[in-house]
């Protein structure tokens, strides 16, 4: 890959991060405890149709039948689901009357990761007199989007205004009885975001759910549906790169991609959430549910940047039921002092030329425990299936682990797959030879920590791929002994 | 520039350096040279701050400047710069983003603000070009898949963006064809000035061919036993280093 002088130059600018778009939430809270009755308070609440209510009643019976899942590599204390209460209110009211009373450890990262006076006093949860910017910024785009017919809207707003889209496709995906969190997540889901592309239209920007300044409205129970109109292409960021300082242990979300014939949905997220201290005491849970499906000649792909959580158990899927059609997995998992990760994907294969690509970087550092666990299926009828996957792990240090677990299920003799794994450590002579070049351990650290990433933060769109490298950078700090 | 006196030094218990005296001063190349397992890079290594090596004698002064408690990124940030006999392998970082992130963490040492995008461009054209160096390897992962040639060169590409005060060269000559050896010692002598300082070192005679030393000195089991002109490094070529032996 030659530079052009473009490129060369386009490297060495620094690039400045610029506004993405968001949807409003808002929310309340509710007593704790779950029992049928407070499942339908929250439809009540939210002003759901009837079918909805039943819906949201049938997950919930069904989630009483079934076992939290303790197959992943990872150990926690199962959490007590009659003393969360499932219906919270993150937005309720300024935690704080002036930034002087913020967490001077929180405002020191927002400065390294550049994030203005604002947007500080907004993530903190600070009163801010006006929201900068945004509120012109959102009209402007609401505009742009709806001249298209582009639906993005909060998944209330969606059940109100478009039952007849998320009646068709809630579920459609990760149905109910998917699995224990996914039920969960099914019967009390509080909000998330909703987004419809027509027949033939290129969503014109990046969308994003909670990017920066409404980030601290991120709820417990998420429920993201997006769905791909015929030859549609639309590009979503979810996440935030700022710390995320939430007092919620539990996290299940469950997001569902639809990608009708012909068209691409790209998937970004950077998870940040609160990772415990250094001692390993407390922490997110985070238990997601993440599938998409293709059909003809369409794609989907995920790409994920996940430094936070104490516990992560995570597979952003791809069903690939139409012909021709393309999964894509891009990840970078990164642990340090007593995080657990347990992320991966599942590439389903039931169409014919069906192709899937998996890249995984795992990162492990203190006593950090990181896994990938992946499955490639291929069905019977899949003729000429193609699979490529690479696992990679870095290791940092002599106490964390890194550990692949790779599924391969082959029903169809002309199926092609690809697994290959490396395992490094990241060398004291790479460190030295960055030293002497004037660059200090951390950042040597972070530098080699970044190249090995790098064709997964090229996925990345370029504003979020700048402030996933500090944020990779900023998760290793402390780790360099 | 540097001024070492009774440098002894050891790594993992065993001594390597007994007693080394060098005063390389503005303006000069110093050529040091001696037989495998002498102590040459070792030396060099201990100059350049690796935590592995122990100072258990002895002093290293950099103008004036005790380098004992300085870590190997100060030093750097000081002006010493170390081209390495075997640079390492940094995957996925270009040698563009490499060379950009170590100026401008030597301009943050020198409270600096980072190179603007369009200088360090313009430099980068400059520096390439005197090592006859294309655009396309910048764009490379750090000394990965290079050839023995391609890393020499890289590594006094790095020097001449860096611009150091006191340069190592620790067997720069080594893996270089003549028409490689020609370009890396033309580009050296092109950053000589009488301002910064050059210590080469090399078993070989050849290199000195092209970058020519002020001083020549001879280092054996971890000491300078004989110093000169260039001359010395002549004779070194002809009578070859067991004559030094005795000396030692």
């Amino acid at each position: 890959m030659a530079y052009t002088e473009e490129e060369l130059k386009k490297e060495l600018e620094t690039k400045e991060y610029e506004y993405g778009f968001y949807t409003d939430i808002d929310s309340e809270t509710f007593p704790i405890g779950l029992s049928e009755e407070i499942v339908e308070r929250i439809s009540a609440k939210k002003n759901e149709p009837e079918w909805m209510t039943q819906w949201r009643l049938e997950a919930f019976r069904a989630w009483k039948k079934m076992d939290e899942p303790d197959w992943a590599n990872v150990h926690y204390k199962k959490p007590d689901f009659q003393a969360i209460s499932y219906y919270s209110a993150p937005l309720k009211k300024d935690k704080y009357e002036s930034i002087d009373e913020v967490d001077p450890e929180l405002l020191a990262t927002f400065e390294k990761l550049g994030i203005s006076l604002d947007e500080q006093k907004k993530l903190a949860g600070v009163a801010v007199d006006i929201v900068v910017d945004s509120v012109s910024v959102a009209t402007t785009f609401k505009k742009t989007l709806g001249e298209k017919g582009i639906i993005f809207c909060s998944i209330s707003e969606a059940i109100q205004d478009h039952p007849e889209l998320v009646k068709k496709y809630i579920g459609s995906v990760v149905p109910v009885k998917d699995n224990f969190y996914a039920a969960l997540n099914s019967a009390v889901f509080s909000d998330g975001s909703f987004c419809y592309i027509p027949k033939g239209v290129r969503c014109p920007m990046e969308l994003s759910t909670y990017f920066r300044i409404n980030q601290a409205g991120t709820g417990q129970f998420e429920r993201t549906l997006v769905i791909a109109d015929e030859s549609s292409y639309v590009s979503y960021l979810e996440g935030c790169t700022a710390p995320s300082r939430d007092e919620n242990q539990l996290h299940a979300a469950v997001v569902e991609l639809v990608a009708l014939d012909h068209s691409e949905i790209k998937y970004s997220t950077v998870q940040n959430w609160y990772p415990g201290g250094k001692d390993g005491v407390g922490g997110v849970y985070n238990f997601v549910t993440k599938r998409g499906i293709c059909h003809t000649h369409s794609k989907i792909s995920w790409t994920q940047v996940e430094t936070g959580s104490a516990v992560t158990w995570k597979y952003p899927s791809c069903i690939l039921k139409g012909d021709h059609s393309t999964g894509e997995f891009y990840s970078i998992a990164l642990t340090n002092n007593y995080q657990q990760a347990d992320t991966g994907t599942k590439m389903v294969h039931l169409g014919k030329n069906t192709k899937s690509t998996i890249i995984s970087k795992g990162i492990s550092a203190g006593k950090s425990q990181n896994s990938y666990r992946g499955l490639v299926q291929v069905h019977p009828r899949a003729t000429n299936a193609r699979n490529f996957s690479q696992c990679d792990s870095l290791l940092m240090g002599n106490n964390c682990g890194a550990h692949t677990f790779p599924y391969i299920e082959v029903r169809n003799n002309s199926a092609q797959i690809e697994h290959e794994a490396t395992t490094s450590k990241i060398g004291e002579d790479q460190v030295f030879y960055c030293n002497q070049r004037g660059i200090d351990p951390e950042k040597a650290i972070a530098l080699i920590v970044n190249g090995f990433s790098k064709e997964v933060l090229n996925k990345l769109p370029m504003e979020f791929a700048v402030e996933a490298q500090k944020l990779l950078e900023i998760s290793l700090e402390g780790s360099v002994g | 520039m540097i001024t070492i006196e009774n440098l002894h030094a050891q790594v993992e218990g065993k001594k390597i350096l007994n007693g080394i005296d060098l005063d390389v001063k503005p303006g000069e190349v110093h050529a040091i040279m001696g037989p495998n397992g002498s102590g040459k890079s070792t030396l060099s290594s201990v100059i350049a701050g690796h935590h592995d090596y122990e100072v258990t004698e002895g002093t290293m002064l950099l103008e004036g400047e005790d380098l004992s408690e300085i870590s190997a990124e100060e030093r750097a940030h000081k002006g010493i710069f170390l081209s390495f006999q075997y640079p390492v392998e940094i995957p996925g970082v270009s040698v563009t983003n490499f060379i950009k992130t170590a100026i401008n963490a030597n301009r943050k040492a020198h409270g600096l603000e980072n190179m603007p995008a369009n200088e360090m461009l313009k430099k980068i054209r400059e520096k390439s070009a005197l090592l006859e160096i294309d655009s396309r390897f910048l764009s490379r992962s750090l000394n990965e898949g290079f050839s023995g040639g391609e890393k020499k060169r890289n590594e006094i590409f790095q020097m001449a963006m860096l611009e150091p005060k006191l340069s190592i060269l620790d067997e720069t000559d080594s893996g270089l064809d003549i028409d490689a050896l020609k370009i890396v010692a033309n580009g050296v002598n092109k950053l000589r000035s009488k301002d910064n300082a050059i210590v080469v070192i090399t078993h070989y005679q050849r290199l000195l061919e092209y970058i020519v030393p002020d001083f020549v000195h001879v280092l054996f089991d971890g000491k300078i036993v004989k110093s000169g002109t260039k001359d010395l490094a002549l004779e070194l070529e002809a009578k070859g280093y067991d004559w030094i032996k005795e000396l030692a």
